[in-house]
């Protein structure tokens, strides 16, 4: 017990001493609150929208109207033919061709009936399609309003049309934020701690001074202790830090219980943290940590859910995610700042992770050879 | 000088093809200090990481302090001081900050560490720089209390790998009163050092070239038998047919 006092007062001497690490974990996450919810936003906006208008009727022109008011579209031109517009798809300066046919305001009167025809620009996926579908359900919304305006009741026979109606919970503006910052944060938790513990044993072997600690009778099970403990307080400031800049940021307080959300953390900094370890055990040097820790931090991040839904990607994709730390995280996050989860709920997740903790941790020891 | 500390037969190590200690054979006894010299690649580092119980051996048996360096490396580490080549304390720690870890992680009680690191930091004129972190220290001092802290706890032996590399004169004869005052505590000292006047300091030296030990004797006695004046010559004489080198 003893011998760890020692390894953590050099340890936090060392840390303390070191300004990168102080500016890293003070720093990184309050740039990275304040930055990245704002910038990576899955909302779809400024939809580039050429239109080829062949009628030049009243109707025609209140229909592109509606379509650039709605706020989504950005008018980039008006080509008098398609064939002239599809260049500007070429050059991606359109993402949509609207093309209104002639006689479009006289056969929608008299037959009550007209064709639009829309091309979309595929190459961003989720542009397209979200474009695509915001694009249609205007022109199905003017569709109703002009019906509305023209239609004498009982000359048209109504289609029976089912009407949905819908509430947004837990997130009832659909605010973008509210979802990515518990997401982010759970990402930042996870680069600091497993980053800070893999490079700093890399950097003891590297320097050397790993060779005198490994000559002496400590254990290898303190010495692990010794490097766990500083970096898992570490975590915890970063994770306090990271939601006091997601309260004053953007007013988002966990609905949960907050020492729910330590507690598993807590669990799940142990993992992180045995995953950096694990890794500095098989490196010689800084340059390889890094890297290894690269490869696998792109995977979890990719992979964990931040920005793709698990739910969606492919039976493989899926397997390979319930391997994924950093997925447990970012569910639970959600789960307990937006919608109140309490640990019954996240008890799953929080055995899973404790499992992990286990398992890295004890390879980790097993793999941290005193004699080689 | 009958009581033996370190008794090894045969001792091997092996990385693939290559032998870097090929069954070496010999005794270290209490109190001495023995010269570990060989040229560069001899060997020499290899075996004595064997017998800090830090590298495995391949093949051959070691007793250290009494301790099989197979089954017993902690028993081993618990009566040793080692010194490696690449200076290897916190250079982001003080001077008293780095005695205090090693003496801890040492179990050495508070008040012991606290006695230990100024008769230390006294014997080496270094009260001044106590709270200096050791990466601003010369390299002559690092070394020296490098050393220091490496019998702090006491150790039956203590193992120098070049210890005095890069360090100038004044600094190396300062140095090796520091090695006779623990000698005279009866702290063995087992020492590799590419500089023939040191080698004359020691009791005992053994000469490696290629992974093997070529000559063991008292420094008279090997001068001796090679019929000349100086270590240099030995040295010459036995190293100039090695084949390996770096």
């Amino acid at each position: 017990m003893r011998t760890i006092l020692f390894l953590l007062q050099k340890e936090f001497k060392q840390i303390f001493r070191n300004r990168a690490i102080l500016v890293m974990i003070s720093v990184m996450p309050v740039v990275q609150l304040m930055v990245l919810p704002l910038a990576a936003n899955y909302e779809v906006k400024n939809i580039n929208l050429c239109v080829v208008d062949h009628d030049h009727s009243t109707t025609s022109q209140k229909l592109i109207n509606k379509i650039i008011s709605s706020g989504y579209f950005k008018l980039t031109g008006n080509a008098p033919s398609f064939h002239e517009a599809f260049p500007l798809m070429e050059s991606d300066a359109a993402d949509l061709i609207l093309e209104v046919p002639q006689n479009f305001e006289r056969n929608l009167v008299r037959e009550d009936e007209q064709k639009l025809f829309v091309a979309v620009n595929a190459i961003n996926g989720t542009k397209a399609n979200l474009g695509g579908a915001y694009l249609g359900s205007i022109i199905r919304d003017y569709n109703r309003e002009i019906r509305l305006d023209w239609n004498v009741p009982g000359r048209f026979n109504a289609a029976p049309v089912i009407d949905i109606s819908s509430s947004n919970w837990f997130n009832p503006l659909l605010n973008y934020r509210v979802f990515m910052v518990p997401g982010i944060l759970a990402i930042l938790v996870t680069m600091i701690g497993g980053f800070l513990t893999a490079l700093n044993i890399v950097k003891e072997k590297e320097v050397g001074t790993i060779e005198q600690i490994n000559v002496t009778p400590l254990r290898k099970h303190h010495f692990i202790l010794g490097k766990l403990i500083p970096f898992w307080v570490l975590g915890n400031v970063v994770f306090t830090l990271g939601l006091l800049v997601a309260w004053a940021i953007y007013g988002i307080v966990p609905v949960g219980n907050l020492i729910v959300l330590y507690v598993f953390v807590g669990v799940y900094l142990l993992a992180v943290l045995g995953f950096g370890l694990l890794v500095s055990t098989f490196c010689d040097t800084q340059q390889q940590a890094m890297f290894i820790m690269f490869f696998f931090m792109m995977i979890f991040i990719l992979m964990g859910g931040l920005f793709t839904p698990i739910d969606s990607m492919p039976e493989w994709a899926k397997l390979i995610s319930r391997f994924n730390p950093v997925s447990y995280l970012i569910s639970v996050m959600r789960m307990v700042v937006l919608k109140g989860s309490d640990l019954h709920d996240v008890r799953v997740h929080l055995g899973i992770v404790a499992l992990f903790a286990v398992v890295l941790n004890g390879w980790a020891v097993l793999n941290y050879k005193k004699t080689t | 000088m009958t009581e033996t500390v370190i008794k090894t037969d045969k001792l091997t190590k092996r990385f693939g093809d290559f032998i870097a200690t090929n069954g070496i054979t010999f005794e270290v006894h209490k109190g001495e200090i023995f010269g570990f010299l060989g040229a560069n690649g001899a060997g020499k580092t290899t075996a004595m990481r064997m017998l800090c119980g830090l590298s495995k051996p391949s093949s051959g048996s070691a007793q250290v302090a009494g301790f099989d360096v197979y089954k017993q490396t902690e028993q081993i580490k618990r009566n040793i001081g080692y010194m490696s080549q690449k200076f290897s304390l916190y250079e982001d720690l003080t001077v008293v900050e780095n005695i205090r870890f090693f003496g801890g992680i040492y179990g050495l009680s508070n008040a012991d560490i606290k006695t230990k690191s100024e008769s230390l930091l006294a014997q080496l004129g270094m009260e001044s720089e106590a709270k200096k972190l050791v990466g601003s220290l010369p390299l002559g001092w690092k070394q020296k209390l490098s050393f220091s802290v490496a019998v702090l706890h006491r150790p039956k032996i203590v193992f120098l790998d070049e210890p005095t590399g890069g360090v100038d004169p004044v600094t190396r004869r300062q140095f090796w009163n520091l090695i006779y005052a623990a000698a005279q505590d009866g702290i063995t000292i087992f020492v590799t050092t590419h500089y023939m006047d040191e080698a004359e300091y020691c009791n005992r030296i053994s000469i490696m070239v290629d992974g093997k030990i070529e000559a063991l004797d008292t420094p008279r006695a090997l001068k001796q038998r090679y019929n000349t004046t100086t270590m240099d010559d030995v040295f010459y004489q036995l190293a100039r047919g090695a084949k390996r080198s770096e």
